[in-house]
């Protein structure tokens, strides 16, 4: 296929160009992987309202913001979300859904359609009764079978999006194929990324090489086989690469996430940084916000870089990596992201893959839930 | 791939889930899709914007070659129809039927 010469990189010109809104924490689900914040009922009484998202719309947009983002916890469980995604479409925003489908219906479908809502990300455990149970916390294959089949229904774009964990990677072929039938767009077969829930699981949850492997050529098979009609993502994990994610474009670089209390974060994990203070959107205008915040300037660029980052010629590729992932397995944000092989701390990825390539352990599994003060940590 | 050729008489549109716009932020035509943005270059964007569904591609000639002022029709006729190639093997447009 031909090459287009006219596709330039958006960068936003130091402006951010998406804008992620996590308009509650909470869910009717219980996910094991859930990379909400571990103490999510704390932001229960201090949510957002509808007029206070309208004006972080506003300002996003004015600084440059293009694609939005309607996530959470569960943002159907908003009875606002028709309003804010009609007025996101009426300022220009290219709006996304990010749901589990549970809190959906089929004439609050039709209302979003009504209200310009463009497109939907179906978060989806396994086509396995129990295996979606045992992922979610909740039985609810049932539900997302038919809101999957509602939202292909209503002619939505979409994309399901399935965390792969050892749970539900041998199911890979199944989920592909019902995936292909139902004529779904895209399909993101995601690495779970070791935050909050899904690090105090990780041991539970990690794949094995082999099985990665096995995985991989599944999806190569389906490829060649269902060709357009089914576009599937799955890269091999940062775990296993050797080199970490280009986390967010870079920190403060074209991303902005807001918490359902109005917190503006550099990426929706950002609020492990427990020592940062972070800008409200209450408090302080966006742009102010974006251009000048200790936060947002704190990582960004690479002036902050250590070895072997500094001086390493791919920092232009993944930015040093992921900051969170740095923070929370070697104690600082500012160190090179331990994926990376050259890391200093890499031993400490490499045990953990080790750990996962052991038989499966008998440790259950812990759902998402609220904590009411105990605080679990992860054993490292 | 194997693509039909363009027809002159093909009238193209802009293909769902895609969407077209001015970005005054980024005084560019943007190109906005599902967890996607495309910036496009002066042309690609002027081009684009002929895909309404109406204008045929020997009307796209036309208006691209006055907008242009080139004298060589071939040269507007090349990059144009190379530009539509593109964009309809990269699913951004269509033929309206
Ligand atoms: C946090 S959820 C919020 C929206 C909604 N509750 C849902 O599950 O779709 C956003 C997306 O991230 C995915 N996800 C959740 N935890 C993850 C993790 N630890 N790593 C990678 N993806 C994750 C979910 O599957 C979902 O597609
Ligand atoms: S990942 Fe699961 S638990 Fe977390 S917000 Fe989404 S549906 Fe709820
Ligand atoms: S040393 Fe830093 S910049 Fe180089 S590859 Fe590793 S993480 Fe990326």
């Amino acid at each position: 296929m031909a090459k287009a010469g006219s596709e330039l990189r958006l960068d936003g010109n130091g402006n951010p160009v998406w804008l992620l809104l996590e308009l509650t924490y909470q869910c009717p689900l219980q996910c094991v992987f859930c990379s909400n914040p571990r103490n999510f009922a704390d932001y229960r009484r201090n949510e957002l309202n509808t007029a206070e998202w309208i004006e972080v719309m506003r300002q996003a947009r004015e600084l440059g913001a293009m694609q939005i983002g309607f996530s959470g916890g569960e943002p159907t469980l908003r009875k606002d979300l028709e309003i804010l995604v009609a007025e996101a479409d009426r300022l220009g925003y290219y709006t996304n859904l990010i749901t589990s489908g549970i809190g959906l219906t089929e004439a609050r479908l039709r209302a979003l359609k009504d209200a310009g809502l463009r497109h939907i990300q179906l978060g989806f455990q396994s086509t396995d009764r129990a295996t979606a149970q045992q992922l979610a916390g909740v039985d609810c294959l049932e539900r997302k079978l038919g809101m999957a089949r509602a939202i292909k229904a209503q002619g939505f774009p979409m994309v399901l999006n399935v965390p792969i964990t050892r749970q539900n990677i041998g199911q890979i072929p199944q989920i592909i194929d019902f995936a292909a039938e139902l004529g779904v767009d895209y399909m993101e077969l995601a690495n779970v990324q070791y935050y909050n829930w899904a690090l105090l699981n990780r041991e539970q949850l990690m794949p094995t090489r082999e099985e990665l492997q096995r995985a991989e050529a599944q999806v190569q098979e389906a490829r060649e086989r269902l060709g357009d009609r089914l576009t599937i993502f799955f890269v091999i994990p940062d775990y296993y690469e050797g080199r970490p994610k280009a986390c967010m474009n870079g920190w403060g670089a074209i991303h902005l996430t807001i918490a359902p209390n109005g917190n503006v974060l550099p990426c929706s994990q950002a609020s492990s940084f427990k020592d940062l203070d972070f800008p409200n959107v209450r408090q302080q205008r966006l742009g102010e916000i974006w251009h000048d915040s200790p936060v947002f300037n704190l990582y960004r660029g690479d002036a902050w870089m250590p070895q072997p980052c500094r001086s390493c010629d791919e920092k232009e590729k993944d930015f040093g990596g992921c900051r969170c992932q740095a923070l929370l397995l070697t104690g600082s944000g500012a160190n090179t992201d331990p994926a990376c092989s050259k890391s200093p701390h890499h031993q400490l990825i490499q045990q953990a893959v080790a750990l996962a390539q052991q038989p499966h352990t008998n440790r259950p599994l812990i759902a998402r839930h609220a904590s009411q003060g105990v605080n679990l940590e992860t054993t490292p | 791939m194997t693509t039909v050729p363009i027809d002159l008489a093909d009238r193209f549109e802009i293909r769902p889930p895609f969407m077209f716009r001015w970005e005054h932020s980024q005084h560019a035509h943007v190109l906005l899709y599902p967890e996607g943005i495309v910036k496009l270059n002066k042309t690609g964007g002027d081009i684009l914007n002929c895909c309404d569904g109406h204008t045929n591609v020997a009307e796209v000639l036309e208006q691209l070659g006055a907008l242009y002022e080139v004298a060589d029709a071939n040269v507007i006729r090349n990059g144009v129809l190379r530009f539509l190639e593109v964009s309809r093997g990269k699913g951004w447009i269509r033929i309206k039927t």
